[in-house]
């Protein structure tokens, strides 16, 4: 019995640890961005508490100097059209491939499959070629067109779910007069709410992640997304880490909330998408 | 129309208004043509994204490869296998394949940690949900952001000095200063950041386990090491090779995380940072287009090795 209190604690034991090692840097990051200036330079040690706890100037300081606004905007825009691209191109091939018997289908879902294997990352050096190509370097339009075109993962996750939907509503439409079109739109589509979700989840917080396409595709400040913008914090802050840690904690804050909230369908979501 | 199951009363609803607005029934011929080019409509788009952004850019590449392009000049020269053999052969350009080591190295031990972390989970534990979203969350958290966390955590007086400091340990040692060092605080990073990934993974795997077997075997006498040996090792079986393999092909193509806090000073560039600046700093399409095509081939293999040993890798979980 002794052995398995002792094993007990130290079960306990080491999920305190990994939950220290996870929240610290994250705490002395948050304890740093409410510093004063005069409070950073006494040099008091990272994990000092902040004079004054409701000290949001550096937020302030990074907000606007950082511009964040026009960051989260352009990260919006983003968002609305690669999630929405994303979703209905996704949808769209789902039901076409297994609703449908046609010519060359085998080589399509082969295309599809062997693309999922290509890291994204190793392909850009030639990706960027085509993109400049249509002239849409340094435009908003250049991730939108990639998060769109490149995710193989969402066809997976539609997929999954077309196939659970029996075929007998399809053919009772028909009956009714409906053509393909109808039947993807007022039942395909409408039952597909679950993966939708899944999808805007996943393909939100990967797209709103993202660091190396907008950076590669979008040099000028205007174009700033949220993870280029705060990347730039790098010059101008250089040491002023209150408000780069200002600004760091205001990236990372959206992200706490929507994982608070969507928890489950979180878990869920990413285990759908990386065990496809 | 006199056909009432229950289903088609469902469908009905939604479709009649439309039903009544379409067209009659065109004639037989043209429908049967119609009916075939149904499913390109709906694959046009996805189609034409999948060759222009991920298969065009492949064949360019490759193309590209056995040129000295600069990327922006309209002159090109075909110089054969030449940008291979300088890859090879020049030290300094393959060196960078050894920085994987570290995160390979690490990617062991974040796989069994998150093992461990999912198998004590996946029993009954106090403020279960608190320690699943701590150990999850940090895979969420913007890379930059992450870059910026650790870059103040590592740095001369920052969050582990202070630390370090609270034990009596006083320490000036520039933990980003000596390649060794950096490339070790760097990998410790990537745990950090995808430890939570592994770990949801591998608990979704043991927790769609049926729970009779655990019942079962405690009644045959089976403690939590045979436990974990005979009913959760061969459950989560799929999801650890798939797992490996992310590591692997994650390992040597890393470039957020070093490229965000050091751009790859005191030798932790990566191979992939090494390809960035050779096309975009250096304007060296060619060569890094070569590097770019190896780093292809190798993750590929992985892959394919993996789907050799697991021949059966359909991960049905749910």
């Amino acid at each position: 019995m002794t052995r398995h209190a002792l094993a007990r604690t130290l079960v306990y034991l080491s999920l305190i640890a990994a939950t220290v090692v996870v929240l610290l840097p994250l705490a002395a990051v948050v304890l740093t961005s409410l510093k004063s200036e005069r409070e950073m330079a006494d040099d008091s040690g990272a994990l000092a508490l902040p004079g004054n706890p409701l000290n949001f100037h550096n937020y302030a300081t990074a907000f606007e100097d950082g511009r964040m606004l026009s960051a989260f905007a352009n990260t919006a825009v983003i968002l609305l059209f690669a999630i929405g691209g994303t979703v209905l191109i996704g949808s769209m091939t789902a039901y076409a491939i297994d609703r449908f018997t046609f010519r060359f289908k085998k080589l399509v879902v082969a295309l599809f499959l062997v693309a999922a294997l290509v890291p994204g990352v190793t392909t850009q050096v030639a990706t960027f070629q085509i993109v400049n190509s249509f002239g849409m370097f340094d435009s908003l339009w250049a991730p939108i067109v990639l998060y769109m075109g490149t995710d193989i993962v969402s066809i997976y996750i539609f997929l999954q779910f077309v196939r659970s939907i029996p075929t007998s509503l399809d053919e009772a439409a028909r009956l009714d007069g409906a053509n393909a079109f109808t039947i993807y739109r007022r039942i395909i589509f409408p039952l597909l709410k679950p993966a939708v979700a899944t999808v805007v989840i996943v393909k939100g917080i990967t797209t709103y992640n993202d660091f190396y396409i907008p950076f590669l595709y979008m040099p000028s400040e205007d174009l700033g997304v949220i993870s280029t913008s705060l990347f730039r914090f790098k010059g101008p802050f250089g040491a002023h880490w209150e408000t780069i840690s200002a600004g760091a904690v205001l990236v990372i804050l959206p992200t706490l909330i929507v994982f608070l909230l969507l928890q489950r369908f979180i878990y869920n979501g990413f285990m759908q998408g990386a065990t496809r | 129309m006199t056909d009432t199951t229950t289903e088609k009363g469902v469908v009905k609803a939604p479709t009649g208004a439309v039903g009544a607005a379409l067209e009659p029934a065109p004639a037989p011929r043209p429908a049967r043509l119609w009916r075939g080019a149904t499913p390109w409509l709906f694959l046009l788009a996805p189609l034409a994204l999948l060759i222009v952004f991920t298969y065009a850019p492949i064949a360019n590449m490759v193309a590209y490869s056995f040129t000295d392009w600069d990327g922006v000049s309209p002159e090109l020269h075909y110089t054969g296998a030449e940008n291979y053999a300088e890859l090879f052969t020049r030290s300094d350009l393959f060196e960078v394949f050894w920085v994987s080591g570290y995160y390979l190295a690490a990617s062991v031990f974040q796989i069994v940690a998150a093992l461990y972390f999912a198998t004590i989970l996946s029993f009954n534990v106090r403020f279960r949900n608190f320690f699943k979203g701590v150990l999850f969350f940090p895979y969420l958290i913007n890379g930059v952001a992450i870059g910026f966390v650790f870059l103040y955590f590592f740095q001369d007086g920052g969050t582990l000095d202070s630390v370090l400091g609270l034990f009596g340990v006083e320490t000036d040692r520039a933990w980003l200063g000596t390649p060794e060092s950096a490339n070790t605080s760097l990998a410790a990073v990537s745990v950090w950041r995808y430890l939570g990934l592994n770990f949801v993974l591998f608990l979704g795997a043991i927790q769609s386990i049926p729970g009779e077997l655990y019942e079962a075997a405690e009644l045959d006498g089976a403690n939590r090491w045979h436990q974990f040996r005979y009913i959760i090792a061969p459950g989560i079986k799929p999801v650890l090779s798939l797992t490996v393999i992310l590591s692997i092909s994650g390992s040597l193509s890393v470039f957020e995380i070093p490229y965000i806090m050091t751009g790859g000073a005191t030798g932790t560039e990566t191979f992939v940072i090494q390809t960035v600046k050779l096309a975009f700093q250096f304007n060296k399409t060619g060569l890094a287009s070569a590097a770019a095509v190896v780093l292809l081939l190798i993750v590929l293999a992985v892959t394919w090795v993996q789907r050799r040993l697991v021949p059966d890798d359909k991960v049905d979980l749910a």
